[in-house]
């Protein structure tokens, strides 16, 4: 290791790294650079050093569970892990500034393993490092603060930075302050290319076509990205990308998830999502109309429509199964989907007992689960034709009035059913439910939600509409904290907090949280507008880095916490199949409808099948046109989802997913090199090009450019047009069979003079669609 | 994670960090990736064919090294799907035959929850099973005249007759077995395995995943993806299933019309112009995806090397059965399951579907055994012989047992059982396990148990121990929370252990 990694004064919120290898690992504090020797701060913060350390390895048994406490003592309020302990309470764990008379500092430098805490038999233990910051923290008077995510957000002060030529907005401030405390400067500007790339990727899920990169390139107007940003937010491209990701949060699937996993008809919501995302419905009536639409003082028949998001749960068709134990289920997981999406808290984790580490109480728990109680549901459904109520229909008539954005072109029967939220007259009442377990309720609870959040207004009603205003009242320190961290994480890849499902005690902290409550109090001010927030951020001169990593920067940051650079991320499982399609021209742009079947291995579905299963026991493909929808409408079957899919890490739609991993397998390579969607694509790339240009040298140019949306360098056109010249002599000796290679998939074409040509151009674009830039936004 | 973990992991990076300089500069022509089964260190012989090597950082998982010695390194599991009835093939009850037709009595069942298929009949007439049971072996142990080859050879089995679980349907039961939760979202065992211990095979996955349909309920209960999911760990620990199929792993095969020469051509190329990228951008992800390519090359040797039963030579088919020249029968997914467990595959997963009886039990249980005995029992001959069984566990069971009274009507000849979670037996055999020794008792109505008590996460937190992992320390820290496959209990069951 060179000497200069361990002077540099560079002290990370690091996340131990490792490369090529993207296994989670877990957050250590203030590991200096890659020296790995860590540093005792002059001045200990709380929240910053010991909190993670007390909440990750003591609140088990000393913290909020009040059922778990032992000794008596609990660390996770000053008032509890001051007081006096022992028979004549005359012992204290934490005497603030009195080392000595603290007991925790005895115990955990105790070298008597009856007395060490934590205990060996909790396989949780202290390091070195840790004790001592535990110590100092003591020394220094053992101050508590609370936890950050509770504090409601204060717009920061925004960082006066010297001879600042960078920043074009306030994130980079915040961004630029960072940066030279840790002695580092932003990189350069990223190309024009790869810039509006980025942007369409993230913001569409498609590359830009080559019409729009000729006029961004020609564009001398400083403005011209500006405008760009307009046009891509204002596309139904951007409706339906994000809407995928909606999808993803909110377990959208065809399929009913248990057992024989029946059909079920959603995607009339899957619509109504698209819609409001196309009309930028600010993000605060977003959510509303899903939590409450059915409850609204002007309900219509789309804000019952909207209200499917909490009916996107798995439901059981399993004879002989408790139906209330299943019912049980089902309420669960709104309430931790609700948690999940919108507070950022794992309320999963307070269902059989208090939360280990953030203060919700397993009382807390059921007052949450209640508002999503009184639905009149059945646990079981009978088969595969029984429609679990409520739900509503929509008929054609609707689809071309009202509801014009459900699209039923596609479907034979003149109405469809879809499940929605209704509430009961007669209030169900909820009881905690000891060790969560269906049939053994305990005390009776009422609507209600996590005090230390933010206490429920008495003038709020106590059902779903009354939630969704508690989530958008002002006071309330997360909801929006939560919401742009993601929007945050889908231009960057990973959240300003990392783990964007976790704001509680055992989240990671924040990497700029000054930076986080600013964007948080900007969202609302400018009135929860999501696209607004999109473009603010496509504006930063941050956003607009090049992605280049020098050895330097890999060593310091490998995670690119500090954001000297743009990141490198893999596509989507979605984008990778879409973006084939788009820039072979075999996409077929039709919004909405019925989900569709595109190729799909042969008997996947059948193999494991039981006797029922009804229309989801045989994979019958879609034909035509319909094979060259976007994925996103690609039909989900809950127990076998589509392979390519999970290959790519989507979320197996069971549960509330708001954060992706990204991962670089061979099961990813073979889906590449073999699926017939992408070789299909490659040839249909192969036959326009061969339409648009008349050089070989042009064809090969523009494949290269409308997958990797920029030119090929001198040296990578050789390499291109030497493997296109291998290619035909390959055709000529045998070795590729142009008759089988290009009957690949059901796209036909007019008849091509030259087959060689295009099965030659065809290996060429099927080699460029393989190539890690054509599945990366850089 | 444990301090001594994460300081290990910081060595065990560092190694990496210093390694993958090495391998930014093209220094021996070493690639370092995230491979099936996770980082690995692999070095190119001569032929570009990447070998096995001894990883000197111990075991390629995420585990630095393991808790203990392992006894096995790899576990064949055949699991039984549907629930065989432990009466009709291990768990001997003659009263259930004198006894025949009397109703279930009250002090017995004890307030034990029925399926939703039985709670409105209005008797539980007790029934015994139809086909008589002997004593094999040394210790004179009860085996139904059902599974004759079985039977042979209880003397290398440990027969667990005290299993019992939590779940009552297929779809939760069968989740508990395998992600140690009745409700979707956890990792499979598989995965878990292939998180904690990595691959020992650089050129085939370290889970893998084989299905087959028996002929006692063909149309029985489904399986599910998930079974064998990553839940929340990363993809490349999800099983990879090997079918009778064209693909025999999906998307395995090169597309028609292009020979295997144009193929490696391609990922040459391909190599090339990532690598260009590489030194423009310093990503180490392109490095990893480089050698993702070159293991999918070499998967698409190895597996159909690995599957190719062809040379076997016909004295294995005769101790496997006629099916196993049929692929994708049981029988020759036995037979695949032992050349898996040759090459060092970590997790060899079979489902066998149709043991889901609830009427017509005697003549659907006569096939469905007859569709697994003779191959179960010549995969742990044949293990045996090749002196793999000592390091191999191989598993057999299904998700519950079967109500000692008839569902349905009862007839001299015909009757039914439903799901019971209080009791079922299942056998393991192999490294670590006594041989020939029968654990746990149930009542002499074969309903409840009365003496060693086996859970479900019993059973994984043993198979975990045998595999060199404290179950307790195998953990995944998601949503703040450190997962692991037993939740928050499961014992290790001692007395088994050899």
């Amino acid at each position: 290791m060179q000497s200069n990694f361990f002077t540099l004064p560079l002290i990370l919120f690091c996340v131990l790294f490792s490369i090529g290898c993207k296994e989670k690992k877990e957050a250590v504090l203030l590991v200096d650079n890659v020296s790995g020797i860590k540093k005792i701060p002059d001045a200990v913060d709380f929240s910053l050093h010991i909190k993670p350390i007390l909440s990750d390895r003591c609140f088990k048994c000393h913290g909020p569970d009040k059922n778990a406490i032992e000794g008596n003592l609990s660390l996770h309020t000053a008032e509890e892990a001051y007081k006096a302990l022992g028979e004549n309470s005359d012992r204290f764990a934490i005497v603030p500034g009195d080392v000595e008379k603290s007991q925790l500092v005895h115990r955990i430098f105790s070298e008597d393993s009856g007395l060490l805490m934590p205990p060996p038999e909790s396989n949780l233990m202290l390091s070195e490092h840790e004790k001592v910051l535990l110590k100092r923290w003591i020394e220094q008077g053992a101050e508590y603060k609370e936890h950050w995510a509770f504090v409601k957000p204060e717009k920061p002060e925004i960082p006066e930075t010297i001879n600042d030529q960078w920043s074009a907005n306030e994130i980079d401030a915040f961004v630029l302050r960072k940066l030279n405390e840790n002695g580092l400067q932003p990189s350069k500007k990223a190309s024009k290319e790869i810039l509006l790339r980025r942007l369409y990727l993230d913001v569409t899920g498609l590359p830009p076509s080559i019409r729009q990169l000729d006029t961004f390139l020609n564009s001398k107007n400083n403005e011209q990205f500006s405008i760009f940003i307009d046009s891509v937010l204002n596309s139904i491209d951007y409706a339906e990308h994000m809407a995928a990701d909606w999808m993803e949060v909110s377990r959208y699937a065809d399929t009913h998830g248990y057992q024989d996993d029946f059909e079920r008809t959603m995607w009339p919501w899957r619509d109504w999502v698209i819609k409001a995302f196309n009309e930028n419905m600010p993000y605060d009536k977003f959510v509303t109309v899903q939590l409450a639409g059915d409850l609204l003082p002007d309900a219509t028949k789309e804000t019952v429509l909207a209200t499917g998001f909490n009916r996107n749960h798995k439901i059981t068709a399993e004879g002989g199964v408790i139906p209330e134990e299943y019912r049980i289920e089902y309420v669960e997981d709104r309430t931790n989907t609700f948690g999940t999406a919108f507070l950022g808290m794992t309320m999963e984790c307070a269902r059989c007992h208090d939360h280990k580490y953030d203060p919700i109480s397993q009382k807390e728990h059921f007052e949450l689960f209640s508002f999503f109680n009184n639905v009149n549901e059945r646990g079981l459904m009978n088969n595969a034709e029984d429609i679990p109520e409520p739900y509503i229909t929509i008929t054609k008539e609707e689809a071309q009035g009202v509801l014009d954005f459900v699209n039923m072109n596609s479907v034979e029967k003149e109405q469809v059913t879809t499940l929605v939220m209704d509430e009961m007259n007669d209030v169900r009442p909820t009881y905690v439910l000891d060790r969560g377990v269906y049939d053994q309720p305990t005390d009776q609870v009422y609507p209600d939600t996590p005090e230390r959040i933010l206490p429920y207004p008495e003038a709020y009603p106590k059902n779903r509409l009354g939630l969704a205003k508690w989530l958008f009242h002002e006071d309330n320190p997360l909801t929006a904290r939560i919401a742009v961290n993601r929007i945050w994480q889908k231009m960057f890849g990973r959240g300003l907090v990392e783990s964007s499902y976790d704001f509680g005690n055992q989240g990671a902290l924040p990497t700029h949280p000054e930076l986080l409550d600013f964007l948080a109090i900007k969202f609302m001010e400018d009135g929860w507008d999501i696209q607004k927030m999109i473009k603010y951020i496509a504006l930063s001169s941050t956003y607009q880095q090049s992605s280049r990593v020098s050895e330097r920067l890999k060593e310091l940051d490998p995670e690119n916490m500090l954001l000297a650079r743009a990141p490198r991320l893999r596509l989507s499982a979605g984008s990778i199949r879409d973006q084939a399609l788009a820039i072979s021209g075999l996409l077929n742009p039709e919004v909405g409808g019925p989900s569709v079947k595109p190729y799909q291995p042969e008997g996947i579905w059948e193999e494991t099948t039981g006797g029922g299963g009804g229309s989801t026991a045989t994979y019958v493909m879609s034909e035509g046109d319909d094979l060259y929808r976007k994925s996103l409408y690609t039909f989900w079957k809950r127990t076998v989802p589509p392979p390519s899919m999970l290959t790519f890490d989507a979320s197996s739609r069971d549960l509330c997913s708001v954060k992706t991993e990204e991962t670089n397998t061979p099961l990813q390579a073979l889906v590449l090199l073999n699926d017939p969607q992408l070789i299909e694509a490659a040839r249909a790339m192969a036959y326009q090009v061969k339409k648009e240009e008349k050089s070989v040298e042009k064809q090969i140019i523009l494949l290269f450019r409308k997958a990797t949306s920029r030119l090929p360098n001198e040296a990578e056109l050789e390499k291109l047009k030497s493997f296109y010249d291998e290619s035909l002599s390959k055709i000529d000796n045998g070795d590729v069979i142009p008759d089988s290679y290009l009957n690949i998939g059901q796209f036909t074409t007019e008849e091509i003079r030259n087959k060689n040509e295009w099965a030659g151009l065809t290996l060429v674009a099927q080699m460029i669609l393989n190539l890690d830039e054509t599945i990366t936004r850089s | 994670m444990s301090e001594s973990k994460i300081i290990q992991e910081n060595l065990l990076n560092e190694n990496r960090r210093a390694f993958l300089k090495k391998s930014a500069l093209g220094i021996g022509g070493m690639a370092l990736s995230s491979l099936l089964g996770g980082c690995s260190f692999f070095s190119k012989n001569e032929n570009g064919l990447l070998t096995k090597t001894e990883n000197p950082l111990g075991p390629r998982g995420i585990l630095g090294s393991l808790h203990h010695p392992a006894k096995v390194k790899r576990v064949i599991y055949l699991f039984q799907s549907g629930g065989p009835s432990q009466l009709e093939l291990f768990d001997y009850k003659p009263l259930l035959n004198e006894r025949r037709g009397e109703d279930l009595p009250e002090s017995v069942r004890n307030g034990q929850r029925l399926t939703g298929m039985t709670s409105g009949q209005d008797s539980f007439p007790l029934v015994g099973s139809l086909f008589p049971f002997k004593q094999h072996g040394k210790n004179g142990t009860w085996v139904s005249e059902l599974l004759p080859y079985t039977a042979k050879m209880v003397d290398d089995l440990c027969i667990v007759k005290s299993m019992y679980t939590e779940a009552i349907n297929h779809d939760p039961a069968v989740t508990f077995f395998q992600t140690g939760s009745q409700q979707p979202g956890r990792p499979s065992i598989g995965s878990w395995l292939s998180y904690g211990l990595g691959s020992e095979n650089e050129n085939l996955p370290a889970f893998t995943v084989l299905l087959s349909r028996g002929s006692g309920r063909p149309n029985g209960q489904p399986l599910y993806t998930r079974l064998w999911g990553n839940g929340f760990l990363h993809s490349q620990h999800q099983g990879v299933q090997f079918r009778a199929a064209k693909d025999p792993v999906l998307y395995l095969n090169d597309p028609d019309g292009i020979s295997k020469k144009t193929k490696r051509d391609m990922l040459d190329m391909l190599a090339e112009m990532n690598e260009q990228q590489y030194n423009e951008f310093g990503d180490p992800e392109i490095q990893g995806r480089i050698a993702q390519y070159e293991m999918a090359y070499r998967m698409q040797t190895s597996v159909p090397e690995v599957i190719d039963t062809a040379n076997e030579p016909d004295y294995i088919y005769k101790m496997y059965g006629a099916d196993a020249k049929v692929p994708g029968t049981y029988a020759a997914n036995c037979l695949l399951a032992r050349r898996l467990a040759e090459q060092d595959v970590r997790f060899i997963q079979l489902y066998h579907m149709g043991w889901d009886q609830h009427d017509n039990l005697p003549g659907a249980i006569e096939k469905q055994a007859k569709d697994v005995d003779q191959a179960s029992a010549a995969l742990v001959a044949d293990l045996k012989q090749r002196g793999l069984l000592e390091d191999t566990l191989v598993i057999w069971g299904g998700e519950f047992g079967r109500t000692n009274y008839s569902q349905g009507i009862l007839t001299d000849t015909n009757y039914g059982r439903d799901h019971h979670p209080r009791c079922f037996t299942m056998w393991m055999a192999g490294g670590g396990i006594k041989p020939g020794f029968v654990y746990g008792e149930t009542d002499e109505f074969g309903y409840n148990i009365v003496k060693d008590p086996v859970h479900v996460h019993d059973f994984q937190a043993t198979m975990l121990h045998l595999m060199g992992i404290d179950h307790e320390r195998l953990t995944y820290k998601y949503q703040g929370r450190r997962f692991r496959l037993t939740d928050v209990e499961g014992h290790l069951v001692k007395s088994i252990l050899a």
